[in-house]
């Protein structure tokens, strides 16, 4: 498919919420992408298709129904496994969203693997989610957590993972591929070879990299991946848990339940086969055969060129912006090294200020301290506002931004 | 701007220079609460004697609804008797700066507005439990925090 400007304009009329007014008939500027995306008509139908004509529980009964949703609901496996390049479907679990993947991590193989002394390493950019498991974790198993610091630039100080591989003591490196305050793309291959190399085993939270570039898991090559579904056109309520198989095969069930046993006794019990093992209970199947629409639709597109729109949109958006006088911006200029995410702050003004003035001009933005309060402790702020682009946004919408950041300075006598 | 006005001159001037900011030395209460979605954060400071509220303060980091609101909040119960703090209610300070539609309009926001009277609620709740053994008092009071937005 050849791929243009208007390609990405033209496809705004797939999603219907862009059509709408709010805050008294203004257009929806929705610059909210890092929290979750707005849904194509694809995606919506195929769930409401779900519904209407198939709707049954999956991997059981024999009857048309269970069949079809059956065979729908796995079909989206494949699709996650040709998406992301992995060669074994078997290794592919689904779960309701990344903070359940990483849970899932934390519980079912921190526990076995994870003792006391040991060493757990996160980064001083993650989302809570990928802060939170790992506490409970390691104070649970009197165990560390050390954190990789960031630089001036919003870049990981990979000299401090090299001082703690050392110790010897490391059993995880935790990490988000992109951050989603500063929208800096790790340098995931450099942390995962080190951690190879010292035979430490490596999780990426992919949340905010798989909806906006192309990731390889083949040769990315860590031993366990997360992400969500909504953040990339899919709907809420499914994330995807990947790991190498010879992992999941050691490690202990997380939930128990239906659909994860092989032979249940009143005393003991056996384990379905991967991923069965870790899908407990009945799934959310409508919204997971959803997201196979929304990876089709992405796969049309194609990542490389939704990554190239997003370049594109952000460097527009940060050469205006650094014009208007006040702003503080975070994250590294490097548009190599960063996705479409921009956190700001107007001189002194609070960002949920910001947000709140900007909001009555229709542009949807996101501020306060966006689940990573251990990144706002490290910038010295309460909080940020925070823009983030997706495939339907244009240059005229980041113009909208800028115009409404002018009111913000007339209200306030800027 | 359309719709009921939030950013008023009043409210701007607050957020800039607010009233009664800082510490208290030494104080009978201090109350720290925040709002965890939108990163408002503050203490608050009371001084009491003879039942009157004598001195407060407040410091800490907010937006422009939570600064204006703590000040004003600061300012009106300042000399005032315990009886007087113990009764008051939310309109009373946002209708003092033209924000009764919050309620109404802003689910987000009115969390803003009301944070400080949330904090003075529950410290003196604390207070008239571990100072004045007034059960009855502080079970209403620390209810009435619990239940404010």
């Amino acid at each position: 498919m050849q791929v243009t400007s208007e390609t990405f304009e033209d496809l705004r009329t797939d999603f219907p919420v862009l059509e709408r007014k709010v805050r008294d008939g203004k257009d929806l500027v929705y610059f909210d992408n890092a929290a979750t995306t707005q849904k194509p008509n694809q995606v919506i139908d195929a769930i409401t298709n779900y519904y209407r004509n198939h709707n049954s529980n999956i991997h059981r009964a024999v009857h048309a129904l269970a069949e079809e949703s059956t065979e729908a609901f796995e079909m989206t496996r494949d699709k996650v496994a040709k998406f992301l390049n992995i060669q074994d479907r078997q290794e592919i679990v689904f779960v309701k969203g990344t903070t359940e993947a990483i849970n899932l991590v934390a519980y079912a193989w921190g526990r076995e693997n994870v003792n006391e002394g040991d060493i757990v390493v996160t980064t001083e950019y993650e989302h809570h989610s990928n802060i939170v498991p790992w506490q409970l974790l390691t104070q649970e198993k009197k165990a560390k957590l050390k954190y990789i610091d960031i630089d001036e630039n919003g870049e990981l100080i990979l000299d401090q993972l090299d001082e703690y591989l050392e110790t010897g003591k490391v059993k995880l490196v935790t990490f988000s591929h992109m951050s989603n305050v500063l929208g800096t793309i790790t340098n995931t291959q450099q942390i995962i070879s080190k951690c190879k190399n010292a035979g430490v085993k490596t999780l990426v939270d992919g949340a905010q990299s798989v909806p906006h570039m192309k990731v390889n898991l083949s040769t990315l090559d860590c031993d366990f991946f997360a992400f969500s579904a909504h953040k990339m056109l899919g709907p809420t309520g499914v994330g995807v848990l990947w790991a190498k198989k010879e992992i999941l095969e050691k490690m202990q069930p997380f939930l128990g339940g239906g659909d994860m046993i092989r032979e249940v006794h009143k005393y003991e019990t056996t384990w379905n086969d991967l991923p069965y093992k870790f899908e407990a209970g009945t799934p959310n199947i409508a919204d997971v055969i959803g997201f196979a629409t929304a990876i089709e639709y992405l796969e049309k597109i194609g990542m490389e060129n939704i990554r190239n729109h997003e370049v594109e949109l952000t460097k527009y958006a940060l050469e205006k912006m650094t014009k208007i006088k006040g702003i503080t911006l975070y994250g590294t200029k490097d548009m190599e090294r960063r996705g479409g995410v921009i956190s700001f702050n107007f001189n002194d003004v609070h960002p949920h200020d910001v947000a709140t003035i900007i909001d009555k001009e229709g542009v949807a933005i996101r501020s306060g301290h966006h689940c990573a309060q251990v990144l706002m402790e490290k910038l010295n702020v309460a909080a940020t506002n925070r823009a983030s682009f997706y495939i339907y946004n244009t240059k005229e919408e980041v113009d909208k931004l800028i115009s409404s950041l002018e009111k913000v300075a007339k209200v306030f006598k800027l | 701007m359309s719709g009921d006005p939030i950013y008023t001159e009043m409210i701007i001037e607050y957020s800039r220079n607010p009233s009664n900011y800082g510490k208290l030395e030494n104080p009978q209460v201090i109350r720290h609460d925040s709002n965890p979605l939108c990163g408002d954060s503050i203490d608050l400071y009371l001084n009491i004697d003879d039942k009157k509220i004598t001195d407060v303060r407040f410091d800490g980091k907010g937006c422009a609804i939570c600064m204006a609101c703590s000040s004003v909040l600061t300012e009106m119960i300042k000399g005032k008797d315990l009886d007087y703090v113990k009764k008051f209610e939310k309109d009373e300070l946002l209708s003092e700066l033209g924000l009764e539609h919050l309620i109404k309009t802003s689910p987000v926001r009115i969390k803003c507005a009301l944070l400080s009277l949330k904090a003075l609620k529950y410290g003196i709740y604390s207070y008239f439990a571990e100072k004045m053994d007034d059960v009855e008092s502080a079970g209403n009071l620390k209810d009435e925090a619990a239940n404010l937005y």
